[in-house]
């Protein structure tokens, strides 16, 4: 009686498992990036390691019924069978390299950004993001967090050319183009922190002390929001900012409207909050 | 000194105690030592999940309650982290099930140290007063996550971070002293300490797990320990360890050259050998529970053992995988991801080979065996998510999301808390001479075993909607759906249910100590050596008599031409053959 409901225990919690992801009640945000590959390969995984789950589970629960302890029941003397095991431990290889050769494949896209890509970067504090894009010379110009002052939040150093045209966005939001490669270059002025859109996959930390980076390509016009995904003290969860992606040339006009590094750093003009 | 029997290592018993002091608190006796742990890891156990109803009560019913704000939420998400891996699973996996475990079924009196045992002990028990302490200190324990990451741990914004982090880091410390101490005993005691005929490839796979485990545990923790040092500096003297040139609201701080990444090399370089070193003795545990209580000798010992050390040694080159989001070296990511799930094959040879044992066996479905079921299931399906956490580009949408909640607390977190329910269940007619109480040890199983799958289950769902783990509020998410809201509460019901029902095992485990019914030396009938000594067994453990010698492995069940479906591993073999797996 037990060993029946412990048996059909197991095959419902297998049903289940299969129904609740079968449903797809509960799947991913709707993908706005390029990053089509990530979904695909949770999707291979979780096919690969649910029969994995589905098969060993109900071969437990038909061992567990047929061969639960019975009067005069004796149990089977097997103490070894090394072809046995050594076929399983192939066919275990086996799974693992249909599940690792796609990831690492896509995985070396990952960290390989294309060439000219769109550059912008995303500077954090508690608990705030904030962007600086790269003037009309599309170059970012450098920034140190030792010259940060109220005035300067960004750190630039106002002397370089590179610097002054770069446009500011204290606490966002992030404009991007749509369709064009873009990659992060990201900074952190206290703790860590984490870029993360749901709808983008990407994900990535921001570490004070360096610059991290990631990339992708925005394939969806729309608002969404970047929330931190690192633990960055009390206000973690309310770290949630904003990115914004639209045609490109509305985002050139966009930028064209925004107030550059000379403009804010003037002694007069008391742009920063 | 007990030296009038000079029996088999006979000089490495501690003292007779002759008072109740060395008797019942300050003892040398590794089985006294066993229960020290036992009932402090359990009693900071609950303390853990009580933090965790704090954390499911928000998640579930945010607002609700007064009391939790993100301070305490925070708070209660570290503690409740880092006491349970830490402060329960470590301590009463190594320090209980280690303790009690491997003198008795490896044929020996005692540790080999038994003084630095209990001093083993009390630095554990002084790592939790501190530890403990630490939520009345100004401005309570610390809320930096129970991976302590710097710069957060240790500057404003984080709650604790004045008094808290440092109690919490003197908790980590002396721990650590605690673990090597008793580490070095265990260690010792295996290479040194068995009984004549007792070969390494004839000790239980519990031992081997706890052996292996132990190793890892003195190899690891001095990562941590380094990590510590240098974080408790950073935090009281003003170095730069870890923090680099830091604006924090608008102040420089006087801080410059440190690496956050440093640390976190380090913490993993520990934190993940820590989960083999809590998985192992499970498995180890697990492994018993299927072979006693199927009747039937363990399938493939010689690559169970194998599997055990191939683990504990791919263990510490997989640590980076916990940082793949983190900024370093990209191009680790191709190596770790190879090893990371390359562990997966040894972890599945163990499953195989526990499904095997039970196919065709003579399967009583005692308490402690239907826990071992649970703890075949859920680690199997979090060793299967592990499989996708760990290849590398899967882990970018999913790390930091519930997903990797709900792959910890499956893998490590269910599954090692049933194999310790299991093991308790198992070996407690043996520590006390009665049974644990059958009806309520079942009610126990089906309360955690339904609950916690009914927990963890839709919690991957959670994830993959990338919902982000630590999280106080969500309110101010658009993407997540508001059937997750609904998921929420569900679990946290189903958490409150689980939490309730683990006082079934409180009041069983107390209630069994003084009126569970008596039972003989051997209850489970069990082929092992722990089970050949008196009830409970006295100091020394063999009585006036020599440790007994070893003559078969740990395994022989249902040997086919023998009345008896198991042949204890002291009787001498009588004809060739019988016990072949032995070597």
């Amino acid at each position: 009686m037990q060993a029946l409901a412990l048996a059909v225990t197991l095959v419902v919690m297998v049903l289940g498992a299969f129904i609740l992801t079968a449903l797809r009640v509960w799947w991913f945000a709707p993908l706005a990036s390029n990053w089509a590959s990530m979904d695909n390969l949770i999707i291979i995984s979780l096919v690969l390691c649910g029969a994995a789950f589905i098969i060993i589970n109900l071969f437990i629960a038909y061992t567990l019924y047929a061969h639960h302890s019975e009067r005069g029941r004796k149990a089977f003397f097997f103490v070894d069978n090394p072809r046995l095991e050594w076929n399983l431990i192939w066919f275990t290889g086996l799974g693992i390299v249909l599940l690792l050769a796609p990831g690492l494949y896509f995985y070396a896209q990952v960290i390989n950004p294309p060439k000219s890509p769109y550059v912008v970067e995303v500077l954090t504090q508690q608990w705030l993001w904030s962007y600086r894009y790269p003037g009309k010379d599309g170059v970012l110009g450098p920034a140190d967090v030792k010259n940060y002052t109220a005035a300067n939040p960004f750190g630039v150093n106002a002397e370089a050319p590179a610097s002054r045209d770069d446009v500011p966005a204290l606490g966002g939001p992030l404009y991007l183009p749509l369709g064009r490669p873009v990659l992060l270059r990201m900074r952190s002025n206290d703790v860590l922190h984490s870029f993360y859109v749901p709808e983008f996959r990407m994900k990535m930390d921001i570490v004070p002390g360096m610059v991290t980076q990631m990339w992708f390509t925005p394939t969806k016009t729309g608002t969404f929001q970047v929330i931190c995904a690192e633990l960055c003290g009390v206000g973690h969860y309310n770290m949630v900012g904003q990115v914004v992606v639209v045609e490109p040339d509305e985002f050139e006009r966009w930028l064209e409207q925004r107030p550059t590094v000379a403009q804010t750093l003037q002694p007069t003009g008391n742009a920063q909050r | 000194m007990a030296h009038s029997h000079p029996g088999y290592h006979d000089h490495h018993i501690g003292p007779e105690p002759q008072s109740w002091w060395t008797k019942y608190v300050f003892s040398q006796d590794h089985k006294v030592i066993a229960f020290q742990y036992v009932l402090t890891a359990l009693f900071v156990g609950a303390v853990g999940m009580g933090l965790s109803w704090l954390m499911r009560l928000q998640l579930g019913f945010p607002g609700k309650v007064e009391l939790i704000n993100p301070t305490v939420y925070y708070q209660a998400v570290t503690q409740h982290g880092m006491i349970m891996v830490i402060y329960l699973l470590t301590a009463l996996l190594l320090g209980g099930f280690g303790n009690f475990l491997v003198p008795l079924m490896l044929g020996a009196r005692d540790m080999a140290f038994p003084f630095v045992n209990m001093l083993s002990f009390w630095a554990y028990f002084l790592s939790v007063v501190v530890l403990l302490a630490s939520f009345f200190v100004p401005g309570g324990a610390t809320g930096a996550g129970w991976t302590l990451y710097p710069p957060q741990s240790i500057l404003k914004g984080t709650p604790g971070s004045d008094w808290g982090i440092i109690l919490m880091l003197v908790s980590l410390l002396l721990f650590i002293v605690a673990a090597t101490m008793g580490g070095l005993n265990y260690v010792t005691t295996v290479l040194q300490l068995r009984t004549k005929g007792m070969t390494l490839m004839r000790m239980p796979l519990a031992v081997w797990g706890i052996f292996v485990a132990t190793v890892l545990a003195l190899l690891a923790f001095p990562a941590l320990f380094v990590g510590g040092v240098m974080l408790l500096l950073d935090r009281t003297v003003g170095s730069s360890f870890f923090l680099p040139a830091i604006v924090q609201f608008g102040q420089q701080l006087p801080r410059e050259g440190g690496s956050p990444l440093l640390f976190q090399h380090l913490f993993w370089y520990f934190g993940h050998p820590e989960v083999y070193i809590v998985i192992l003795p499970a498995m180890g545990i697990v492994s018993e529970l299927i072979a006693v209580h199927s009747r039937k000798p363990i399938f493939g010992y010689p690559m169970m053992v194998l599997s055990i050390v191939v683990i504990g040694a791919l263990s510490f080159i997989v640590w980076a995988h916990h940082m793949y989001t983190s900024g370093m070296n990209p191009y680790f990511g191709f190596l770790f991801a190879v090893t990371t799930l390359i562990v997966a094959i040894p972890s599945a040879v163990k499953v195989y080979n526990w499904v095997l044992t039970l196919w065709r066996g003579n399967i009583h479905l005692t308490t402690p065996m239907l826990f071992a079921i649970a703890f075949l299931n859920t680690f199997l399906i979090g060793g299967l998510t592990g499989l996708l956490l760990g290849n590398v580009i899967i882990d970018f949408p999913l790390q930091d999301t519930y997903f990797v909640v709900a792959h910890f607390h499956m893998v490590m977190g269910v599954a090692a808390i049933v194999a310790i329910f299991g093991g308790i269940y198992h070996w407690f007619p043996k520590a006390t001479g009665r049974m644990m109480n059958e009806t309520l040890g079942k009610v126990h199983f089906w309360i955690t075993f339904v609950g916690t799958y009914a927990m963890f289950l839709p919690m991957h769902h959670i994830g993959l909607t990338g919902v982000p783990r630590r999280y106080f509020g969500f309110e101010n998410l658009q993407f997540i759906p508001e059937s997750v809201r609904d998921l929420n509460v569900f679990i946290t019901v189903v958490a409150l249910i689980v939490g309730a029902g683990q006082l079934v095992f409180a009041y069983n485990l107390v209630h069994s100590i003084f009126w569970g019914k008596k039972v003989g030396d051997n209850p489970w009938r069990a082929a092992t050596l722990e089970w050949q000594t008196p009830t409970p067994p006295p100091h020394g453990n063999w009585g006036d008599q020599p440790p007994p010698p070893v003559y078969r492995w740990a395994y022989d069940y249902s040997v086919p031409g023998e009345k008896e479906d198991f042949i204890p591993q002291t009787r001498p073999q009588v004809t060739a053959g019988a016990g072949g797996g032995g070597e």
